[in-house]
């Protein structure tokens, strides 16, 4: 493609037109126009009325308030913070250059490189980033009432999450798309880009291990459940046969069919459950489920594509929005009041059941999905950027992708904090606390002194009727507390109490398919990573970088799985209760990936000069790397054996020593050895994140430091190329950029 | 009416879109303009390359 550009600026008024080709229509607009009056009444309004919510949502005691005040502070402040801090960023740091060609029009060739319309690119964008975490987070932080997790949400999303997002992609779209990993070792030099692959592999076993887990612990016991997830694998397999051989590239008419039979698997789990032969085949321990679930996961990183994991992620895709915009409905219609407290005894002290810790940092490494994902660096960088159509786009697609999923964790908040507080506590405390009797459970919720009335035995056993399950104690992982939320808001919408128990089935099924979904092709990428970095090393190795050497392929999907598959294994026989050990490393996994993709979008900033506006990303990776790193002090060092994983080790040992039978939560000499191990190694997992995080950011520092001293290694954008399309920047088209569309549509036919 | 079965054309476009039923029409268009006279693969085979991509270069999903 030509280098040499004819480019040329045509200024009317506020606007400036500029082509690069003087035969052809503008491919980009600047238009400097000042913010009319009709615009800053409305945004005024918006934010008096986000004003007004958030007053109600923080300040209202002594009565139940309202869902859709949560709706409406967080509508309101995303389109505030949408409309000036994003506008902000745009103007100050990501200067986009709509003449410039982004990766998608340099390198189109009608397949993986394709200049996509931004709305549909948003929504694609959308499907990558959001899964179970923004779900699975926020109902866990609801033990500390619903305020601390809301504000979280709204505001990290707006000053944190988004900006991470956005500038990742922004940087990835100026040098061809590449990903984090190489981003990280362009900018920082091999050894911190090493630490920070190694990093991103690690962090990659530990998320898909505590998703897996979420999945088994919804899913165990639960016949029906279990069925309908069953069923899902046939169903794909159907589907990816009929777009292979029989009407190839029908994929909405395939996927229609696949939500069909999805839908009916669900109504047909209840019937199964209840027959001899069901109740036997699909009544697993979560010990049998994990070995299903590494299975499966070996499985779909070494089937092709096309036969498992396309037709799942398509399933996955149009359950995902549908059932968003479903819950958004419903809570709209439903307008559920508040049960949980604002803030809860929890807040203020360490040992909640749900999960140990104080408010800080625990609260915020629990929310990690839907306020800060470092995961969602790697869907900005590499990804996305292959389907921009123009760089002015990527504030739509980068920063309102993530506050679409900052919604959808405050839709999950609610969700949680309606369920009946006893019962919540019920579903969500470890199984060494509750009991194993709806007795002993409710006189364990009875006893936390929660606010309204107590909870009975013959309560807790109707919830669990009601919804088609034997039993909802001790449920943790966030899933079944969700689905008890999401068919309590439902059945009062569509349905009827007769449809509680198919809305209860219908939510566990869709958090599994997330969940199975970032598993499959989880471990699918975590395996090219693998053998990438083992290839790097050279000598004989160097034949692992060819992907369609079998043996290769084999030994690198048998290395991940059994990575995540043996801490997966870990947290379910965990004699503590897996979900609370092992979901914090989950967050501080996350939240360390943020802290790298953070710590590499501040220096790039830094070496571009712009060291006036370097606190954008700085004040998120300051807070970002106290929030890990204190939490990750305290795992590795607290003195609280809830807290902290060597405490609790070594009292353990202490226990063995002196050769006691049972001490604490475990029951017998073998679960006190589990107890060893596991702590040892949830130790170790903390000691290596944070080892291999903070020698990234130390790079960082010492590259950012050079750079204000005017040496160090030197910016690696690309050479721009001029653009030769035109599309509109936001969501709706201005009236200029209506006028050149028509002018380019006019010369396309 | 017509504003109606405007509305409904949309939003099947965008569906289309966003699950890949117009991506072989969207590789045609971009043949003939930017390859134009040159073969091009049928649909089957267009599928069967898109998924081969695939497999060599696999796509994150997010938690």
């Amino acid at each position: 493609m030509a280098t040499t550009t004819s480019r040329s600026e045509e200024h009317s008024g506020d606007i400036t037109y500029v082509r690069t080709d003087p035969d052809r229509p503008p491919v980009a607009i600047i238009d400097r126009s000042p913010i009319s009056a009709r615009h800053k009444v409305i945004f005024g309004v918006i934010a008096v009325f986000g004003a007004v919510a958030w007053a109600i949502v923080a300040f209202a005691r002594g009565e139940s308030v309202n869902a859709v005040w949560f709706v409406i502070a967080a509508i309101c402040s995303y389109i505030v913070g949408y409309r000036f801090y994003a506008r902000l960023i745009e103007m100050k740091i990501v200067r986009p250059r709509d003449d410039h060609a982004t990766p998608a029009e340099i390198f189109e060739n009608g397949t993986d490189y394709m200049p996509t319309d931004r709305r549909v690119l948003f929504g694609h964008h959308f499907a990558a980033i959001a899964g179970a975490g923004p779900l699975v987070g926020p109902v866990l932080a609801t033990q500390m009432g619903y305020l601390p997790g809301t504000i979280w949400i709204i505001i990290g999303a707006v000053v944190a999450g988004c900006v991470q997002d956005y500038l990742v992609l922004a940087i990835s779209t100026r040098r061809r798309g590449r990903s984090l990993g190489q981003m990280v070792r362009d900018e920082f030099g091999g050894f911190g880009g090493t630490a920070a692959i190694l990093a991103v592999l690690a962090i990659m076993v530990i998320l898909l291990a505590v998703l897996a887990l979420v999945v088994v612990n919804a899913l165990a016991e639960s016949p029906w459940g279990v069925f309908s997830i069953a069923m899902t694998i046939p169903i794909a397999v159907f589907m990816g046969l009929y777009l292979r051989f029989f009407r190839p590239g029908r994929v909405s008419e395939v996927s229609l069919i696949g939500v069909v039979l999805l839908l009916a698997a669900v109504a047909g789990g209840g019937w199964v459950a209840e027959t001899s032969w069901g109740a036997d085949w699909f009544t697993l321990s979560k010990v049998t489920l994990s070995w299903c679930i590494i299975g499966y996961g070996l499985a779909a990183s070494v089937l092709p594509v096309w036969l498992l994991l396309a037709p799942r992620d398509y399933l996955s895709t149009f359950m995902k929005v549908g059932t968003i915009a479903l819950l958004a409905v419903g809570i709209l219609i439903a307008r559920p009041v508040m049960e949980a407290p604002a803030v809860s005894q929890f807040a203020t002290r360490a040992d909640g059941p749900v999960f140990a810790g104080a408010l800080f940092p625990f609260l915020f490494i629990t929310i990690a999905c839907g306020a800060l994902s470092g995961f969602h660096a790697l869907i900005s960088s590499g990804t996305t950027p292959k389907l921009l159509e123009k760089e002015g786009q990527m504030r739509l697609i980068g920063y309102g992708g993530m506050l679409t999923e900052s919604f959808v964790a405050i839709m999950a908040l609610i969700t949680a904090s309606i369920v009946n507080q006893h019962l919540y506590f019920v579903i969500n405390s470890p199984g060494a606390v509750t009991g194993t009797s709806a007795s002993s459970a409710a006189a364990y919720a009875n006893g936390l002194g929660l606010s309204g009335t107590p909870i009975t035995a013959e309560q807790i056993t109707a919830a669990a009727t009601d919804v088609g399950e034997r039993s909802v104690i001790s449920r943790t992982g966030g899933a079944p507390t969700l689905a008890l939320g999401m068919s309590e808001v439902l059945h009062q919408v569509f349905g009827g109490t007769g449809m509680k128990a198919f809305w209860y089935h219908f939510a566990i099924m869709f958090e599994a398919l997330f969940i199975l979904t970032t598993v499959d092709a989880g471990t699918r990428v975590a395996r090219f990573m693998l053998s990438d970095a083992l290839g790097n090393l050279g000598g004989r190795l160097t034949k692992l970088r060819d992907p369609s050497w079998r043996i290769g392929a084999w030994a690198c999907s048998l290395i991940v799985v059994a990575g995540w598959g043996s801490i997966l294994l870990m947290g379910v026989t965990d004699p503590l209760g897996g979900i609370n050990t092992l979901f914090p490393l989950f967050g501080i996994a996350n939240q360390l990936l943020a802290a790298i993709a953070l710590a590499l979008v501040t220096v790039v900033v830094i070496k571009k000069g712009l060291l006036k506006w370097a606190w954008i990303p700085g004040v998120p990776l300051a807070w970002d790397a106290a929030v890990t790193l204190t939490a990750s002090w305290q795992k590795i060092f607290s003195a609280d054996p809830k807290i902290g994983y060597w405490q609790q080790h070594s009292q353990y040992v202490a226990a063995r020593a002196a050769g006691k039978a049972s001490f604490g939560s475990a029951k017998t000499p073998e679960q006190i050895d589990a107890v060893i191990r596991n702590t040892a190694v949830q130790g170790t997992l903390s000691i290596v994140f944070a080892v291999l995080v903070l020698m990234v950011l130390a790079v960082g520092l010492l590259v950012a430091v050079r750079s204000v001293r005017g040496g160090g290694r030197p910016l690696t954008e690309e050479e721009p190329v001029p653009s030769a399309l035109f599309a509109p920047r936001g969501l709706i088209p201005t009236d200029a950029e209506k006028e050149v569309q028509r002018r380019w549509d006019a010369l396309h036919t | 009416m017509g504003r109606a079965a405007h509305l409904v054309r949309r939003i099947g476009w965008y569906i289309g879109s966003l699950m890949g039923d117009n991506h072989y029409d969207r590789y045609l268009a971009h043949r003939r303009r930017h390859h134009p006279g040159e073969p091009v693969l049928s649909e089957r085979d267009y599928w069967k390359q898109r998924h081969r991509a695939a497999d060599l270069n696999p796509q994150g999903r997010c938690c």
